[in-house]
């Protein structure tokens, strides 16, 4: 099997490897990096758990190998969190009990992540749409809807707070 | 006892009745959860599993040797293997057998037929795809009507003089004095109901870390188990004679990442693990992809159900009949108590006064996976509830009477608790009107009424359903209630360390249901220290006290009140020391969360973290030091949850799709502990009662090959059909239990499905329509629409 010496950038920092052409992504973050903060719920593509950022784009990390990443940025759930403050994906997760066995908790909070960035303020059909690629079989959805738009609200007090200083 | 709607302590404290944020939740957010694939020990090797792909078929020959030659190939563990050790078979739950790995012959498709052992998983899959496999196809019984036909095969040819294919036949309740109420009715009404087999598909897959130590002759466990203690006991007696003794057997399930039944059973991966990490001396994981989770776990429901009922001409129910064709596979591994192989099924006589019942059930092994496990249901109640509930409408339909009036006139009343129902069971608290009643304002029912008269004039299909369910969860009394001959007890220990902080450690496992924050806020409510400064363990079977597991919504019901027994002996004590520090007699204190006063002097007084900190740093005459305790709580009864469910589904003409418009959840599982979770476990199990009812299903072709073996085919709801679920709820305590508290993971599950379909139903029953098998694909009721002449 062919190797591969390759560079991504994880969570802001470079992490370099010598990888088959068919190791996959998550596996990569979780074996090689021992990042096991992104899970793996299926093998097609359907469940969302492996939901990572690629170049600020959710894809399922179950499904793209770890060389087409090469060169590229990704972010995990293990990348939310900064200088020890929660982001408010995390928080309003929390504050909303969005999550129960939290298996399927990375992947949602990178989906919320990534659908707010480009929708700061998304209607409840929207984060529907956005979040219909994650599955979770505990909550029936209702409190992962509230929880994103607890992130929504939080995200918009900070851009007013931010804009006021200025 | 009392009912508890407002909290009774601070914020600060946080016990029952607060909505305190998950303690378990920092980790999960952070991507720091421990689940069992994260478990990474060192010189690990993984295993992948060789499945067969077919549904009965002998093994002529299996050949590891191309894969014994895939680089990082360690060892082919086949049948032959493990009948060296005698471990090729092992026993299921219900006293049934199943094979570890096959020797002669394959019972059903995805079996397990050898196990691969590797440096990594990819190697381990390459050995899988390595291994070849002779197989003799052997004929295949799909259907269950079938397999007890006398010339079918008999599939159980291990069995000595097994000549059918017949596991058990079941009865229960009085059939002549049920025969005579029918002959005696005004009005009978029948019912074929088939609930088809379905899967949990928990979003973590199942999987182990076998950890065998040679040179202490250990073996650690890390597996995705919601009952590890049982479990330690079930590889003690299975591999004892291989020296497996359980004091040298550790279970640690760690975060599991949903169970909801499908983690109950012991299943050949695991069983297989452990051989090969004895074997080889080195840790082994296996984890299942998501086919195999889905193809070879065990499965639930698949009960064909014939329903009677019988009635008064005003409604009034007089006799319930039922028989049940049960398809088990080729193993009955459904995980009920030894007493009850149809689980809580005689339940079935649901919230209503029927004097006469009779309940049959024949069990049929066929070619297919084994189990009969729950999906989110406490042993066969939601198939139980089913049959009550949508026979109730096809008899008010019958009558042309309105589906809450039938109710209203046949419920238990409030006052007849605790009520003892024609199969055996004594409720013991419940106020069924008041929830039904609540659950019709809440949604506006008068006027939904009034909506549909006038939608249907103009030809739109629109349906309003009810489900007024009972539960029954708990289980339960020792004197009733065992697996394997373990009585279905649970336990809880609590130590106060000496600056009033508090560890307690239990014998059930949450998945999701948040255990840590639920006991921690029972310890609260009954020591007065706060939730924060409780720790809450479980899953570690070398640390916590013996207990059954978390299922059939047991874990408040039985744990939840040793965990507040546990506490009031620790109470109990902390009173003699504060007498001993007050220096007055024990009956001269009175008692608020976290502290004791001196009667008629509240100013001289003791704080629980005083009287915590007495017991390590003073020699109390006649006090051994310390504070702590334990309780393994044996449940007088079991507890009656209930709930009045209300479903508004629109029918497209044109494509058949049914969608839920409006869905209010009223329940009633007593006391609450802590709503917010109350509510969340509400909301789950409604989305795991929609499920089945709309979506999921797995069947099998005459071939035995499975439909609905990967998420491409199994349809898990994603929140795009998953409705806006609204909930309400009414609190009727339980008498018995310590704190009131009733269980309520599994309720929403039990009373969703009858309420969609008897909504369905009620859309097209204008149509002749009087009965819809779920899951109601819009294939289904497409094809009514279409014979009924009005398809678009």
């Amino acid at each position: 099997m062919a190797q591969h010496d390759i560079t991504i950038k994880v969570n802001g920092a470079e992490k370099s490897a010598s990888v088959e052409s068919r190791l996959l992504l998550v596996h990569f973050l979780r074996e090689t990096l021992a990042m096991t903060g992104t899970h793996i719920g299926c093998d097609t593509t359907h469940c969302g758990a492996c939901t990572v950022l690629l170049d600020g784009e959710p894809v399922k990390s179950c499904t793209v190998l770890t060389v087409q990443a090469d060169g590229h940025a990704v972010t995990t759930v293990e990348g939310l969190e900064q200088g020890g403050k929660l982001h408010p994906i995390q928080n309003g997760f929390w504050q909303e009990h969005g999550l129960q066995c939290g298996f399927c908790t990375p992947g949602m909070l990178m989906t919320g992540y990534a659908l707010l960035a480009r929708n700061p303020a998304p209607s409840e059909e929207e984060i529907r749409e956005a979040i219909s690629g994650n599955l979770c079989r505990c909550t029936g959805y209702v409190n992962i809807i509230k929880s994103v738009q607890h992130a929504a609200a939080a995200l918009e007090e900070e851009r007013q707070a931010s804009t006021e200083a200025a | 006892m009392e009912t508890t709607t407002a909290p009774k302590t601070s914020a600060t404290i946080c016990g029952m009745g607060h909505s305190m944020k998950r303690k378990e939740d920092p980790r999960f957010i952070r991507g720091q959860g421990n689940f069992v694939d994260d478990v990474k020990l060192p010189g690990m090797l993984h295993m992948a599993i060789v499945r067969s792909p077919f549904a009965h078929a002998k093994i002529v020959a299996i050949h590891t040797e191309k894969a014994m030659a895939v680089p990082g190939v360690l060892a082919v563990i086949t049948g032959e293997t493990l009948k060296s050790y005698n471990l090729h078979w092992m026993p299921t739950l219900m006293s049934d057998t199943q094979m570890v790995l096959p020797v002669e012959k394959v019972m059903y498709q995805a079996q397990e037929v050898a196990a691969v052992i590797a440096t990594d998983r990819y190697a381990a899959a390459d050995g899988v795809d390595a291994v070849e496999v002779e197989y003799d196809p052997l004929p295949v019984v799909i259907d269950p009507k079938k397999a007890l036909l006398p010339d079918a095969p008999v599939l159980r040819t291990d069995k000595e003089g097994k000549k059918d294919n017949l596991i058990w036949h079941w009865q229960t309740g009085d059939a002549t004095a049920t025969d005579k109420a029918f002959a005696e009715a005004d009005v009978t009404v029948s019912q074929d109901i088939y609930i088809p087999r379905i899967h949990v598909a928990s979003i973590e897959t199942c999987g182990c870390v076998a950890d065998f130590n040679p040179a202490m002759g250990h073996l650690t466990v890390h597996m995705t188990t919601q009952a590890p203690h049982a479990i330690r006991t079930v590889f003690a007696l299975v591999a004892g004679h291989v020296g497996l003794s359980e004091e040298k057997i550790r279970i640690i399930s760690p975060d599991i990442g949903g169970g909801f039944g499908g983690k109950v059973p012991v299943y050949p991966g695991y069983v297989i693990a452990v051989a090969a990490s004895v074997v080889i001396g080195k840790p082994v994981k296996w984890i299942e992809n998501r086919m195999e989770n889905l193809q070879a776990d065990s499965f639930a429901r698949d009960y064909h159900m014939s329903v009677d009922l019988a009635a008064k001409k005003d409604g009034t129910m007089t006799a319930l009949r039922i028989k049940t064709l049960a398809d088990h596979g080729y193993t009955d591994a459904a995980a009920n108590p030894s007493k009850y192989p149809a689980g809580m099924f005689s339940i079935c006589t649901g919230s209503y006064d029927i004097k006469t019942a009779f309940t049959e059930m024949d069990a049929a092994y066929t070619n297919k996976p084994p189990g009969g496990v729950a999906y989110r249901c406490s042993f066969r109640v939601t198939e139980a509830a089913h049959a009550i509930e949508r026979i109730t409408d096809v008899l008010a339909q019958e009558l042309k009477m309105d589906a809450a009036e039938i109710r209203f006139k046949n419920f238990i009343g409030a006052d007849r608790f605790p009520y003892k129902s024609a199969l055996g069971w004594e409720y013991d608290s419940g106020n069924y009107a008041a929830a039904l009643q609540k659950a019709m304002d809440m949604i506006g029912y008068d006027e939904l009424r009034r909506e549909q008269a006038e939608k249907r004039s103009r030809g739109e299909l629109m349906g309003i359903g009810i489900c007024s369910f009972t539960e029954i969860v708990g289980a339960g009394p020792a004197k009733d209630f065992d697996i394997l001959g373990i009585k279905m007890f649970d336990s809880a220990e609590i130590r106060v360390h000496p600056t009033g902080k508090a560890i307690t450690r239990l014998g059930t496992k949450s998945q999701g249901q948040g255990h840590e924050t639920t006991y921690a806020q029972i310890v609260a409510e009954e020591l007065g220290i706060p939730a924060a400064h409780v720790q809450v363990e479980e899953g570690d079977t070398d640390t916590a006290p013996y207990g059954l597991g978390t299922y059939a919504s047991r874990s408040t019901p039985v744990s939840g009140a040793a965990c507040a027994m546990a506490a009031r002996k620790i109470r109990d004590k902390a009173k003699k020391i504060a007498a001993h520090l007050l220096e007055v007699s024990e009956e001269d204190l009175d008692w608020e969360p976290g502290k004791f006063s001196v009667k008629g002097a509240p100013q001289k007084s003791k704080t629980i973290q005083e009287c915590a900190f007495a017991a390590y740093t003073n020699a109390i005459p006649g006090l051994e030091p310390g504070l702590e305790a334990i309780s393994y709580y044996d449940p007088p009864n079991l507890t009656f949850p209930f709930g009045s469910y209300i479903c508004v589904v629109d029918i497209d003409r044109g494509t058949g799709m049914v969608k839920i418009r409006r869905f209010v959840a009223v329940d009633d599982c007593g006391n609450i502990i802590n709503p917010m979770i109350v509510e969340g476990q509400i909301h789950g199990g409604l989305n795991m009662g929609m499920a089945p009812a709309l979506l999921e299903e797995i069947s099998y072709d005459e071939n035995g090959n499975i439909s609905g073996g990967s998420f491409m085919d199994y349809l898990v709801p994603t929140s795009m059909e998953s409705p806006a679920w609204e909930t309400g709820k009414t609190t009727t305590p339980s008498p018995h239990h310590p704190l009131g508290a009733k269980g309520v993971g599994e309720s929403a599950t039990v009373g969703a499905p009858p309420a969609i379909a008897n909504a369905v139903v009620d859309a097209l029953a204008h149509l002749g329509v009087k009965h819809v098998d779920i899951p109601i694909t819009p294939e289904k009721v497409w094809n009514l629409l279409r014979a009924a002449g009005v398809a678009e």
